[in-house]
């Protein structure tokens, strides 16, 4: 691919970063931040792609270690923005139904 | 450029479509990561979009090695699950940090491992337009992986979270930059060099270190959050030199994002970004605090049962959470209290401030965590405006956060930082562990106003015990 389709790719997708993210609650902060850490850990690909023409253990152990790195990065992050985004799921559901509750009640 | 759906699917081709497919869902990922009701499918879209991600890299036909990639991925799995897994809520902002440094450490050592693979298997400098990535990924990646590491060991508090301030620390870093850009000319203008790109490695690695240490704690989620869009800038680096699409989208993706993300925090604090990397807190506190206050502080201390009886005849109660209440794991305790005050009539509200905990939205988590409705949440905006009418607020683990010197002393380093107004409530009660000075190391003058009183000890078991005296009451 030559280096301005790639240019370009970047930069149409430096927008689209920058539009999904412009509207976001403050209680997302936090999870969101999480979730695109996980995202970037996406450089464990570059791992995979150049470990079997790298020549030589050094380069061989350099780049198991980055693979190591970029799983911790990928399975980590996705595992802990899940568990954060879990307490979100079952706030609203019983304490609507306890407000209702006491709104009939009244 | 390849148009994988026109033409017939060879093996490159189907494998960028797998990179596509990737990339749109971390895009369709994030979008519904915005919203409460869908974050968290959103994350799980993003998740499978990583595993399309993955997928077509181990396709790839050059790709070898699967021995060494399983090896490498095992590791992985075997270190970041159960960190995922076990880490407590509180301890998660730096969780993230740590997470993120490891990825910044992928970046600089994969460019590292392809400068090699260059000069030693393909015997020289690749073309600039692979050089250059290579080179900004080595030194982004580097400085994101060292400071990433302090951040964490900062509020893991293995680092001491007060800004550590070294003579001359501009210069300094302005010194390691200049010899890390330098030496990457010099690459990029003809050297070759393992010895200069590790020089790159070793100077970028320094200047991280050097820039996040004089930070101090509670600037850390603008830094973390700054960290990981400079991780996501030097992964899209990564994929322009090794011509991957999904890491050029997926990289610079965060990269924009993250960068709105910090944006958007550093308005919460009313802190501007390159104020934050040009020195934290710190420097300036000693001075203003030696210089203004020359009579000796008095402020009262009161008991549970005291605390007790004033909730108990409120009629607006406001609790005003930070994250010494997390670490002392109060939240469940406090919950109980506040419907024990509920079935008495009293109306209690919690005042989230933005950066309450230690990452904006961290508080909410942990309540959360503690079943606190979600509508007895109050935001700053909303709460502030309330507090004459509040008779008792209840400062539990929270300082920098309800200092009214960011809203009087301009010699303040917090000034200007928007604040919970509790000192405007007709009583404050703190729960305080000690008299010492908050995350920031600053001190709070709301601790020595007269409608103020303390009430020392540990957040739960003090807690607990007014929770009792209620009863009593």
């Amino acid at each position: 691919m030559d280096l301005i389709t790639e240019i370009t790719i970047l930069v149409l997708a430096a927008f689209v970063g920058f539009e999904v993210i412009s509207k976001v609650p403050n209680t997302l902060h936090t999870p969101l931040m999480s979730a695109t850490n996980a995202i970037h850990g996406i450089v464990v690909l570059g791992g995979i792609l150049v470990i079997g023409s790298a020549d030589g253990f050094f380069s061989k152990a350099i780049l198991v270690i980055a693979i190591a790195f970029g799983t911790i990065n990928v399975v980590g992050g996705f595992l802990v923005t899940d568990r954060m985004l879990e307490m979100f799921k079952k706030r609203p559901e019983p304490k609507k139904q306890v407000a209702e509750a006491a709104e009939a009640s009244k | 450029m390849i148009l994988p759906v026109a033409s017939f699917l060879t093996d490159q081709d189907f494998i960028n479509v797998l990179y596509i497919v990737a990339f749109s869902l971390f895009i369709i990922g994030m979008q519904r990561l915005t919203k409460p009701s869908t974050a968290r499918q959103g994350n799980m879209i993003a998740a499978v979009g990583m595993g399309f991600a993955v997928l077509g890299a181990l396709l790839t036909p050059s790709t070898g090695d699967y021995g060494l990639i399983a090896l490498g991925v095992a590791i992985g799995v075997i270190v970041g699950v159960p960190a995922a897994r076990q880490v407590k809520m509180t301890a998660m902002p730096q969780m993230v940090a740590l997470f993120n440094g490891v990825g910044g450490g992928a970046v600089a050592l994969i460019s590292w491992a392809e400068y090699r693979h260059y000069i030693g298997d393909l015997g020289g400098n690749p073309p600039l337009e692979t050089l250059i990535p290579i080179l900004f990924a080595a030194i982004i990646g580097s400085i994101s992986f060292w400071g990433s590491n302090v951040a964490f060991g900062k509020l893991q508090e293995v680092i001491p979270g007060k800004p550590i301030v070294v003579p001359g620390q501009q210069i300094v870093n302005g010194l390691l930059l200049l010899a890390a850009v330098a030496a990457a000319i010099a690459i990029a203008s003809g050297s070759e060099s393992e010895g200069l790109f590790v020089l790159i490695l070793v100077a970028a690695a320094i200047l991280g270190n050097m820039v996040v240490l004089p930070i101090g704690g509670a600037d850390m989620p603008v830094v973390i959050s700054l960290l990981n869009a400079l991780t996501g800038l030097s992964a899209a680096a990564a994929g322009i030199a090794l011509d991957n699409t999904a890491l050029i989208v997926g990289g610079i993706i965060v990269g924009a994002s993250g960068t709105i993300l910090t944006k958007l925090m550093a308005e919460a604090m009313n802190r501007s970004i390159p104020s934050i990397v040009a020195g934290g807190f710190g420097g300036a506190t000693a001075i203003s605090s030696s210089g203004d206050d020359g009579e000796a502080k008095s402020y009262t201390s009161t008991d549970a049962a005291d605390v007790a009886i004033q909730l108990a005849y409120a009629t607006k109660v406001v609790v005003a959470p930070g994250y010494g209440m997390a670490v002392a794991q109060a939240q469940h305790t406090v919950r109980e209290l506040a419907d024990e005050l509920e079935k008495r009539g009293v109306e209690v509200l919690y005042a989230i401030h933005p950066v309450a905990g230690r990452m904006p939205g961290h508080m909410n988590v942990l309540l959360a965590e503690a079943d606190v409705p979600y509508d007895a949440l109050k935001e700053m905006d909303e709460i502030n405006p309330e507090f004459p009418q509040v008779d008792v607020t209840l400062v539990i683990g929270a300082n920098d956060v309800t200092n009214p010197a960011a809203r009087t002393d301009e010699g303040s380093p917090i000034y200007g930082m928007p604040i919970l107004d509790v000192d405007k409530s007709g009583t404050v009660i703190v729960l305080k562990r000690s008299m010492n000075t908050g995350f920031a190391g600053i001190d709070n003058p709301l601790f020595y106003n007269d409608n103020t009183s303390l009430l020392f000890g540990d957040a739960k078991a003090s807690v607990a015990d007014v929770l009792t005296e209620i009863k009593a009451v």
